[in-house]
């Protein structure tokens, strides 16, 4: 008997939960505002599926309902992306060591 | 036009290239790399998608106009936003995502031939199922990080919003969402979608009202927390690894921030989600205050007192953030430092309004993170230090935390300011802070209140010194 693709999803699913339950774990304390900024970003890859969805329209109408909602999904994730590793990049940049010599 | 496999492939790299950047933030050297790893793996998965869609329709101009349009306005956000609006910042990011997902969910279930995922009115059970769920849960994030927006931003009272009934109904409504998905999936009918999208959107807001402002920290890191499993309810339907794993991660990091924030409040999750606290406390605690005396200063009295310590350690919170006192302060520490006095950053772990919102803005303020401490790093250190200066918190220092069972902050890990040999505290009145509580620190003997804007008193201090 095969097994469904959907149970190897699924373990991928749980198994990437204890990933990242560990990951974050291991995250210093002082760089918690920067995680939720670059997790923000990062789940905007779900661009992926509103790019799908912009380009379902056939070629000669690129524009019905379904689509739409898609290029608006696609505009919506892109702010996301953009402002999210841009804004964790400025933060990032500011986190110095303290000099040497002072 | 590649394979479905290789494609796959590549967005299982991009779901570990994200595990990267969020595993370079252990430590601030590695982090700057981990984020150029998120970047990676979003050109990944984004270029990806165009290779496996391959007919580069007229359809295609328009998905790069719309990153276009949206990149600059999320990068023109980026670099204009400025760092005391994080939190807003982030609630504002988590609303989009959520209608992001809303928005591929409707998209999917108006046209799932594009999808793969049957015909309308007769969509694959399984996908319908995590559809509905990812919307759902995109719904909820959207409207409850709006709230969340508006409460941090001002634009609505940070006090509690609460009215008979709200549990019970929030229960009926939360079940009902159940009952709609069920129906949906058996009946396939479009009007139950939209009525679980507003049903849904109605909750998030429901949710979120009845919550104070200082518990934002722990709303925030919930949404993140909804958005992730938003996503991963989407990347089911999708098929997507990508989505799937950045789903996992962000779900469970934003969980585990939660955690954190009660933790350091001392308050189960679903006594911060009923809400409403803070406002009931009140009444308590006007009819029990009695007249004691404090003592006073200004800012001479505080420049002497450092000026005479070896070691300071300084205690900020939201107060700090709201007068963006941040880079007085840090004058104020360089005068010090210049004086031979050893200076040390303590953070409470719910300090502000965001996890990780007070070691932001000192860095900000060029203050290096070597000298910035975590509670229990550095709470030892009060019995050693000559002076604490408190700039914009309150509830974290009460040492009534640790002494009166009867305290609604009873049992909530405090910095022992007390322990200090003088106590600097920068406040603008004697009024209660969040908890509503007196604070007991103000009425001790080696405590010197310091009346006045938190940015102006520091600037003065430093002046004096």
């Amino acid at each position: 008997m095969e097994i469904d693709p959907l149970i190897f999803r699924l373990s991928i699913f749980i198994l990437s939960i204890f990933v990242g339950y560990y990951v974050v774990w291991s995250v210093t304390p002082s760089l918690h505002t920067p995680l939720m900024s670059v997790t923000n970003a990062i789940s905007s890859v779900i661009i992926v599926g509103a790019i799908i969805a912009g380009l379902s329209g056939d070629p000669q109408s690129v524009f019905n309902t379904s689509s739409i909602f898609g290029f608006l999904a696609i505009a919506l994730a892109a702010i996301n992306i953009f402002g999210g590793f841009l804004v964790t990049q400025r933060m990032l940049a500011m986190y110095k060591k303290k000099k040497k010599e002072k | 036009m590649i394979s479905a496999n290789l494609s796959a492939i590549f967005y299982l790299v991009s779901g570990v290239l994200f595990i990267l950047a969020l595993r370079g933030l252990s430590s601030p050297e590695t982090s700057r790399q981990g984020n150029l790893f998120g970047i990676l793996g979003m050109i990944i998965a984004v270029t990806v998608t165009f290779l496996s869609i391959g007919t580069f329709s007229s359809g295609f101009i328009f998905v790069v106009i719309f990153i276009v349009v949206g990149g600059s306005i999320g990068a023109f956000i980026a670099y204009r936003i400025p760092m005391t609006a994080m939190p807003e910042l982030v609630a504002g990011f988590h609303s989009l995502v959520g209608l992001a997902a809303v928005f591929v969910a409707i998209s999917a279930f108006l046209n799932p031939i594009a999808f793969n995922l049957g015909s309308p009115g007769n969509i694959k059970l399984g996908s319908l199922i995590e559809m509905s769920i990812g919307a759902s849960v995109g719904a909820i994030t959207f409207s409850g990080s709006v709230i969340a927006f508006l409460k941090l931003q001002g634009i609505m009272s940070g006090s509690p919003i609460t009215f008979k009934g709200q549990h019970p109904l929030n229960a009926i409504i939360l079940i009902s969402i159940i009952i709609l998905i069920y129906l949906l999936c058996s009946t396939q009918s479009s009007n139950l979608f939209w009525i679980l999208l507003f049903v849904s959107f109605l909750i998030g807001f429901l949710l979120i009202i009845p919550i104070g402002g200082a518990d934002m920290p722990v709303v925030i890191s919930m949404l993140n927390s909804y958005s992730g499993w938003a996503a991963a309810g989407i990347g089911f339907t999708l098929e997507n690894t990508a989505l799937i794993i950045t789903g996992a991660l962000v779900g469970s990091s934003g969980a585990i921030l939660s955690y954190i924030m009660c933790k350091g409040m001392n308050r189960s999750f679903f006594n911060v989600i009923l809400g409403g606290f803070g406002a009931t406390d009140d009444v308590l605690s006007k009819s029990t205050k009695e007249q004691r005396p404090v003592k006073s200063g200004n800012a001479d009295d505080a420049a002497f007192l450092m000026k005479n310590a070896s070691s300071v350690i300084i205690v900020p919170g939201y107060g700090m953030a709201v007068a963006q006192a941040q880079h007085a302060l840090r004058e104020m520490v360089d005068t010090l430092k210049k004086n031979d006095i050893k200076v040390s950053y303590a953070i409470h772990p719910v300090a502000g309004r965001m996890p990780g919102h007070m070691n932001v803005l000192l860095a900000e303020a060029n203050v290096p993170y070597d000298e910035v401490f975590e509670l229990e790093e550095i709470n030892n250190d009060f019995a050693n230090a000559d002076v604490a200066f408190v700039i914009g918190a309150n509830d974290v220092t009460n040492p009534v935390a640790k002494t009166d069972p009867q305290s609604p902050i009873y049992g909530m890990p405090v910095l022992d300011v007390e322990k200090c040999k003088s106590v600097l505290f920068v406040k603008r009145s004697l009024s209660p802070g969040y908890a509503g509580i007196d604070n007991d620190l103000f009425y001790k003997e080696n405590t010197l209140m310091l009346f006045a804007d938190a940015k102006k008193m520091t600037e003065d201090i430093t002046k004096n010194l």
